[in-house]
């Protein structure tokens, strides 16, 4: 039997005292998609820098095609035919797809050559690509689809995909999928990083299952997975549970009051212009979820920011309590300030209007309740934002929007690159706070997160917001715009 | 708290090791370029240290307009403003200070010296708020604006020393000596040590408890931190907070060449700050941008500066090695804090750079 592409074998890794793999074998071959499943820290990504050739491993062997190998850099790891996307894109904006795809590579760079290039990887891996756009201008699927043709270019046989539908819309992450599938199929191997099970079960030949840094056996079906990946302690909190607990959470009608947020005819234009929200109209009371979703670029972004007063919207009536609390999609960028003390980030919330001392000690205090109440796991409240772990600063940006915010919460995309334990923690809170009559607007990327936890849903497409059935088809449909039949008014 | 006093002791160390490594440069300059070090050396520490009149006279007076105009880069620092004209803020307010000086003449002092040191710290302030309006209305990077400002303060004062505020006789490129009345009282007799040492502490002392305490401070550190977060909490005015750093470190820089003016020079003229907001940045970045950090770190500069003459004057090595080791200390403070990862620079001076 020919030997597999990649074979990482008996992988130990220690990030200081701290072991991240303990004796991970997991074995890649052609022809397949490896799924590489586990919680947020589990060592799916460790290991996969291991294979990159970003870090080398303390213990253990990483063959390629049967012969064992030390990988030194990524640029180790792409000549022996590895490469690697990771989550968070490492393109130049300024420069072109073509451009892009040149860098890193020798010799002499002639525009017409690499576009050629360019094209002709595309066309064979089946990726529409325009060569000569500007990163910057392209949709985040097709940028996406522009650092696969980079790894691509450089002939690799295994490509490791981090987390690759995490920033696209459903429709871009099937179709993303396929394509998974059909480059797998011609002889290739992809290994999937993810923990989206449904994505692993889907397309997947292999599956690994990482948890604390082990390999864990894990049953073919997606309750054995979840049980695999979380473990004993909370066999609940995956992805189906949630929409049982929905079912099971009260009838939302009969505590439902009075209008909180009410926006009419809402129109806002971005600096160049461009209408981002056509005539958006939008009433959410006391005591409800109202949920939306959007594929990226719909005009969510700014129809978020105009309900939770953060945005001035061009024309329309805007009338939203005097604080809403919100939780903005990326928290390294909008909502912490990482290299701060903790009770500092407290008392961001608010430090537009503070007037004269800050008084530090109540702060600390204030910020420990917040802990303990929204159980964020830090050394104190003196620990900076940047030690905690994503979930832990997401729980603690929700305890700060929601502490002392008794009217209404805008939250965008609260659970992305969070496990299945913060994730419900996330949504327990968001729960619990519509229990205590605040009026939220949820918007998640995820449409069966929409679903587990809305009340009432609308979509959103190009602008133009849509109220919709609270069904996955139907919501589905009118995020990508069609479907009209399934739109009522 | 804990971590507060861990995080002093780290950084006192690392100054000291920096402090250590300095020395050790020297001495090796030194010996390659063919001085003896030990006299060098002996020269430097009592030029500095030597005596009462060298600590008083020589450093003290030297810390003053470094740790003003230190505060003033440390606050714009900490606003993530990279304001690289102090020196142009500086002269500016010196230019001021001087220009309203000679409309008071025979008012009592304690009128005439408050008017003239606030005149140069609003005049500073306006400096920089020239900087501010091109960066916050036109997108003008504050690097390029600040040097470029420095350079037309120098030929304004020039311009100046030339024309209207020449003294009488029109014979030296320099403005009238100011009356003694309308000095900084001096502290100590016998010595150049002027009432600016006061001011200056209480400037730094309360420049602390502002950014540390208020909430105004608290804003400015917040948008320098990160001014996307700082604006989604919806209440934060951005660009007013950065216009407001601009304007402060300007006017603690203006500040500096007002005290200056009134306590040591006592007459505006060309080379009236021999790159005192320069050095400024360094010993704004070696104190981590603390403004206390700030008193001790502008002492150590004062000293090297005040040594470096004493050095020159006595054993005759030329002063600009010690230039060199001022120079080499602000990259060392730089590379040592991205070492520590710790991000009080801001980020621009070392992640863009680097990584």
């Amino acid at each position: 039997m020919k030997a597999p592409l990649l074979s990482l074998e008996r992988i130990t890794h220690h990030f200081g005292r701290v072991r991240a793999l303990e004796d991970v074998s997991m074995t890649v071959r052609a022809g397949t998609v490896h799924a590489l499943l586990g919680e947020n820290g589990a060592g799916k990504s460790t290991l996969m820098r291991i294979a990159f050739g970003l870090l080398s491993p303390d213990q253990g062997v990483l063959r390629l095609n049967g012969v064992a190998t030390t990988l030194t850099s990524p640029a180790d790891a792409l000549a022996a035919g590895v490469g690697m996307v990771h989550q968070h894109f490492t393109l130049v904006p300024a420069m072109t797809v073509t451009e892009n795809v040149a860098l890193g590579a020798h010799g002499l760079y002639r525009r017409a050559d690499a576009a050629r290039r360019v094209r002709d990887v595309a066309a064979r891996a089946g990726l529409a690509l325009d060569p000569h756009a500007r990163v910057s201008d392209l949709p985040v699927g097709a940028q996406q689809r522009c650092e696969i043709v980079k790894a691509l270019s450089r002939d690799v046989r295994v490509l490791i995909l981090d987390e690759p539908t995490a920033v696209l819309a459903p429709a871009e992450a099937a179709e993303l999928l396929q394509w998974v599938r059909r480059h797998a199929d011609a002889g290739n191997a992809v290994v999937l990083i993810t923990h989206k099970l449904r994505d692993a079960l889907a397309i997947a030949n292999d599956i690994t299952v990482l948890r604390n840094g082990r390999v864990v056996s894990a049953g073919a079906d997606e309750a054995g997975l979840v049980h695999a990946m979380v473990g004993e302690a909370s066999r609940d909190d995956g992805v189906h549970s949630n929409a049982r607990e929905a079912r099971q959470s009260p009838a939302p009608s009969e505590m439902q009051g009075r209008n909180v947020i009410s926006i009419r005819d809402v129109v806002v234009r971005d600096p160049q212009q461009v209408v981002r929200v056509r005539h958006a109209t939008i009433t959410v009371r006391a005591g409800e979820i109202v949920g939306l979703c959007a594929v990226e670029g719909a005009g969510q972004h700014e129809l978020l920011r105009v309900l939770a007063g953060r945005l001035r919207a061009s024309n329309g009536t805007v009338q939203i309590p005097p604080i809403v609390g919100f939780v903005p999609e990326d928290r390294h960028r909008d909502a912490l300030l990482l290299d701060a003390p903790l009770y500092e980030n407290i008392a961001l919330r608010q430090a537009g209007t503070r007037r004269g001392r800050m008084r530090w000690r109540t702060f600390r205090q204030q910020t420990t309740q917040l802990m303990s109440a929204f159980d964020v796991r830090a050394t104190g409240a003196d620990a900076t934002a940047r030690t905690l772990s994503g979930g832990n600063q997401q729980k603690l940006v929700l305890g700060r929007e929601l502490d002392r915010t008794r009217d209404a919460l805008v939250v965008e995309n609260p659970s992305r690159g969070l496990d299945f334990r913060a994730t419900t923690a996330v949504h327990q809170a968001l729960r619990d706070a519509r229990h205590a009559g605040l009026a939220i607007v949820f918007y998640s990327s995820d449409l069966d997160e929409v679903l587990s936890l809305a009340d009432r849903v609308f979509a959103m497409y190009n602008g133009t917001l849509i109220p919709a059935t609270m069904t996955r088809d139907a919501i589905g449909r009118a995020m990508l715009g069609g479907g009209a039949a399934d739109v009522h008014a | 708290m804990n971590g507060r006093v861990q995080q002093a002791v780290q950084s006192i160390l690392t100054v000291t090791a920096l402090l250590a490594m300095a020395a050790l440069l020297l001495a090796m300059l030194l010996a390659v370029t063919g001085y003896a070090v030990k006299p060098a050396l002996i020269a430097l520490v009592r030029g500095a240290f030597g005596s009462w009149y060298a600590i008083t006279s020589a450093t003290i007076v030297r810390l003053v307009p470094l740790a003003l105009a230190g505060l003033a880069v440390a606050v714009a620092f900490r606003a993530g403003i990279l304001n690289i004209g102090a020196e142009g803020q500086l002269l500016i307010g010196a230019a001021a200070a001087t220009a309203v000086s000679g409309t008071l003449i025979g008012e009592p002092s304690w009128i005439a010296l408050p008017i003239i040191l606030v005149t140069g710290a609003s005049a500073g302030g306006c400096w920089a708020a020239v900087a501010g309006v091109l960066r916050l209305r036109f997108g003008v990077l504050e690097v390029i604006s600040t040097i470029m400002l420095n350079f037309l303060a120098l030929y304004i004062t020039g311009w100046l020393v030339r024309g209207p505020l020449q003294e009488p006789t029109r014979i030296n490129p320099q403005s009238a000596t100011l009356p003694i009345d309308m000095q900084l009282p001096v502290l100590l007799d016998g010595t150049r040590l002027h009432a600016g040492v006061v001011i200056t502490v209480l400037v730094a002392v309360a420049v602390w408890c502002w950014l540390a305490h208020s909430a105004s401070g608290f804003r400015l550190r917040a948008v320098g931190a990160n001014a996307h977060a700082a604006a989604a909490t919806g209440q934060i005015r951005v660009p007013r907070t950065l216009f407001a750093a601009f304007a402060l470190s300007g006017v603690l820089a203006g500040l500096g060449g007002a005290v200056e003016y009134t306590g040591i020079t006592f007459a505006l003229y060309e080379n009236f700050s021999p790159g005192y907001g320069y050095t400024a940045i360094a010993v704004a970045l070696l104190a981590r941008l603390h403004p206390l950090g700030v008193l001790g770190t502008a002492l150590l500069f004062a000293a090297l500066e005040a040594g470096a003459n004493a050095m020159q004057r006595d054993a005759g090595v030329p002063s600009v090695v010690v230039s060199v080791v001022e120079a080499t200390l602000i990259l060392l403070v730089v590379a040592a804090d991205r070492w520590q990862s710790r991000s009080t620079v801001p980020a621009r001076l070392t992640n863009e750079a680097g990584a």
